[in-house]
């Protein structure tokens, strides 16, 4: 059935109001829209690193989630969606649970726990080949300890532990392309996307994750308006400035296969995307013109890398 | 009826997994407890179990698997030693406040450095706030017979705890000694099939588990947590009861050896117990009134019980087999100065750190302990209150 907002609107809500994350932070939607991927008639285990998403949404007595859900330590939910997953099969290997008793294990962490401490522990799991599928909501900074940099903040973004300043024009390093490295572990479905226009794109690559058997991956570059600075109201401007620049393009890995899911008709200049945020101003100033030319000339090379793979 | 077998520590642990055949068993390998998880994969590759054994990347994510395989609803276990231990001491936190009755086996080993491979107790004792009930043994047939006990106790919806199953590492893990091992049906009825109330894959019921708790929430959590550990005092001993009911050997939560009426006395833990009892029967030949105490659970520490047992003598020595590095004392020495405390009547107490990394610990350097004892029992000076035996000058 192609894909329609209206009706996956009226769908009930798995992903509930009342949770305590910013008004315009990207998490929520990334959250409702994953569980809206889950077929109705299925059942959700949702394994979640400490971060942003954890406390605001499970906060002791109150869970905004309706499914099933575990929240273990930071750098462990691949291996605490190993220890799920393994015991889902168990179960039916067992005949514990009904014929029509499915659940889809899912593992969702932000860049902190995904790229960085929690690394280890999704390799170990991808390389295993458990059936779940990780969603790693990538705000490009340890959020909720107050946007330190992380190995997927941006080149020139200013972070509390990289601020700008007279020696400094914000993280030396570009951001560690963790989608190339989930492709590389032979994961049979990969994908990025954001938040653009009618939810189509996130919608149609979280349910290809979850229904593809195996370890699979969705990485979603999402806003967050604290960190990157900007009014919240902002968001999906911002989502479309990062795809239309080429920032975050869009696309997905089917066994191997590359697939580019959106071209934008006119690549935009980078400063589109850099403009808009707090976390990039300095890179305006006068003196400061080559971070942009050196921004452009990256995610220059990446696409044509990234157009390379997809013909 | 039993079957009398020739087992190292590690396969007769692997043994009582294969009979209890637990539905998830995440391994990582570490020295000296590695024998077990390859045991039990020969197992899972002879089709002698249904445990789902998943080879996962560290200690850090196979007692996280465990925790995600329990919450889920299954019955999970792992083992490790050492510094595989300390890698999972994050989680071993979460293991017990989720309330997740994980079993760990435990070939406990010297903490680096140096780097160490050999026995003592500090990996163990390092985790002795870490929320999971302890038990050590003595000898091969200690280690089945706890591992046989560990998951009623743990499981229990009065305790829901998780538990170490403690053995010496070499000594224990890898020597051979006789056992006496169950009948396969018999120890499966004797553990039981594992029910737990809520869990994630509860179809009818979704659970969430692992919350964030605020101040208004934590403290009582935390102190329901407490009272779980205080509950397991009881309820390792009533598993104690049905266990020599069933298979008639004696277990409490120690073991009191010549101790009516001893004077002096060790408390001493693990395979050293075995040892230094052999100097017990041998002061006991000359007359002198020599006993000891083997502690067997040191998590929920019997503090109570212990005191009544130590009142009556007039010197004890604490020997610890693990460095607390406290400046005062090893972390046994102040469990047993604090059971102590508030008695009107106590012996004067001195602590012997021993046997760090697989440091011998023989007979002679057990009655050389005793010697002291004798000397400050009979009004000598106590000397130094907190020394180290057998180290080289």
């Amino acid at each position: 059935m192609a894909y329609n907002l209206k009706n996956e609107m009226n769908k009930p809500e798995r992903f509930n109001a009342g949770h305590r994350l910013c008004a315009g932070c990207g998490a929520g939607i990334v959250c409702r829209a994953m569980m809206r991927a889950v077929n109705p008639e299925d059942k959700a285990v949702i394994c979640n690193a400490t971060g942003c998403l954890e406390v605001s949404s499970f906060q002791y007595p109150y869970t905004a989630w309706d499914d099933s859900y575990i929240h273990t330590a930071f750098e462990n939910a691949s291996a605490t969606a190993s220890g799920v997953e393994a015991a889902y099969r168990f179960m039916k290997k067992k005949g514990k649970l009904g014929q029509d008793q499915n659940f889809k294990i899912l593992a969702i962490g932000g860049d902190g726990g995904t790229y960085d401490i929690g690394f280890q522990s999704l390799s170990g799991a991808l390389e295993r080949g458990h059936d779940f599928t990780y969603f790693c909501y990538d705000n490009n900074a340890y959020m909720n300890t107050g946007t330190q940099r992380s190995s997927a903040t941006p080149r020139f973004a200013s972070a509390t532990t990289t601020p700008a300043g007279v020696e400094s024009v914000g993280k030396k390093q570009v951001q560690k392309d963790l989608t190339q490295i989930v492709v590389s572990h032979g994961s049979p479905y990969v994908a990025q996307t954001t938040m653009i226009g009618n939810m189509k794109d996130f919608h149609e690559k979280a349910h290809r994750a979850i229904y593809t058997e195996g370890a699979t991956f969705v990485n979603v570059l999402t806003p967050c308006p604290r960190g990157w600075q900007y009014p919240a109201e902002n968001l999906l401007e911002i989502c479309k400035a990062a795809v239309d620049t080429c920032i975050w393009p869009l696309y997905e890995v089917v066994e191997g296969e590359y697939h580019l899911t959106y071209e934008p008709k006119k690549k935009l200049p980078v400063e589109e995307f850099m403009s808009k945020q707090g976390r990039f101003k300095h890179c305006f100033a006068p003196g400061n013109e080559w971070t942009i030319e050196a921004a452009q000339e990256y995610v220059d090379k990446k696409w044509d890398e990234l157009l390379e793979k997809c013909r | 009826m039993s079957i009398r077998e020739r087992l190292s520590g590690n396969e007769a642990i692997a043994t009582a997994m294969r009979q209890i055949n637990p539905d998830v068993f995440a391994m990582f390998p570490i020295t000296p407890s590695t024998e077990i998880p390859q045991y039990y994969a020969q197992y899972v590759a002879d089709g002698r179990v249904d445990t789902e054994f998943i080879c996962v990347e560290s200690e850090h994510s196979s007692l996280s698997a465990c925790l995600g395989a329990e919450a889920a609803g299954c019955r999970a276990v792992t083992a490790t030693s050492s510094a595989g231990l300390s890698f999972m001491n994050e989680v071993l936190y979460v293991a017990a406040s989720s309330r997740l009755p994980v079993v760990l086996a435990v070939a406990c080993r010297a903490l680096t450095g140096p780097i160490n491979i050999n026995h003592d107790y500090s990996d163990s004792m390092a985790e002795r706030d870490s929320g999971f009930i302890q038990i050590y043994a003595e000898n091969n047939q200690e280690v089945y017979d706890n591992y046989l006990m560990a998951h009623r106790i743990a499981e229990h919806p009065d305790v829901r705890l998780p538990l170490m199953v403690c053995e010496d590492g070499f000594i224990t893990s890898h020597a051979i000694e006789n056992i006496e091992l169950e009948e396969d049906d018999a120890v499966k009825k004797f553990v039981g099939e594992y029910h737990p109330e809520n869990y994630l894959l509860k179809a009818e019921n979704p659970l969430a588990v692992g919350p964030y708790g605020v101040s208004n929430y934590y403290m009582e959590a935390r102190v329901a947590q407490a009272h779980a550990m205080m509950n397991a005092k009881q309820v390792i001993l009533d598993v104690a009861a049905d266990f020599e009911k069933t298979f008639g050997r004696k277990y409490g939560l120690f073991e009191e050896y010549m101790m009516e009426d001893a004077d002096i006395a060790l408390v001493i833990m693990g395979s050293s117990a075995g040892t230094a009892k052999t100097a017990v029967d041998s002061l006991r030949a000359q007359g002198i009134k020599a006993g000891l105490i083997k502690v067997r659970v040191f998590r929920p520490f019997p503090a109570e019980e212990i005191a009544k047992c130590l009142v009556n003598a007039k010197a004890v020595a604490v020997m610890d087999k693990s460095e607390g590095f406290s400046g005062c004392g090893g972390p046994l020495f102040a469990e047993i100065s604090g059971a102590m405390i508030n008695e009107d009547k106590r012996p004067k107490i001195v602590d012997v750190v021993f046997g760090l990394g697989g440091r011998d610990f023989t007979v002679k350097a057990a009655l050389s302990v005793y010697d002291r004892l004798i000397k400050i029992a009979e009004g000598g000076e106590l000397g130094q209150v907190y020394s180290h035996l057998g180290v080289r000058t």
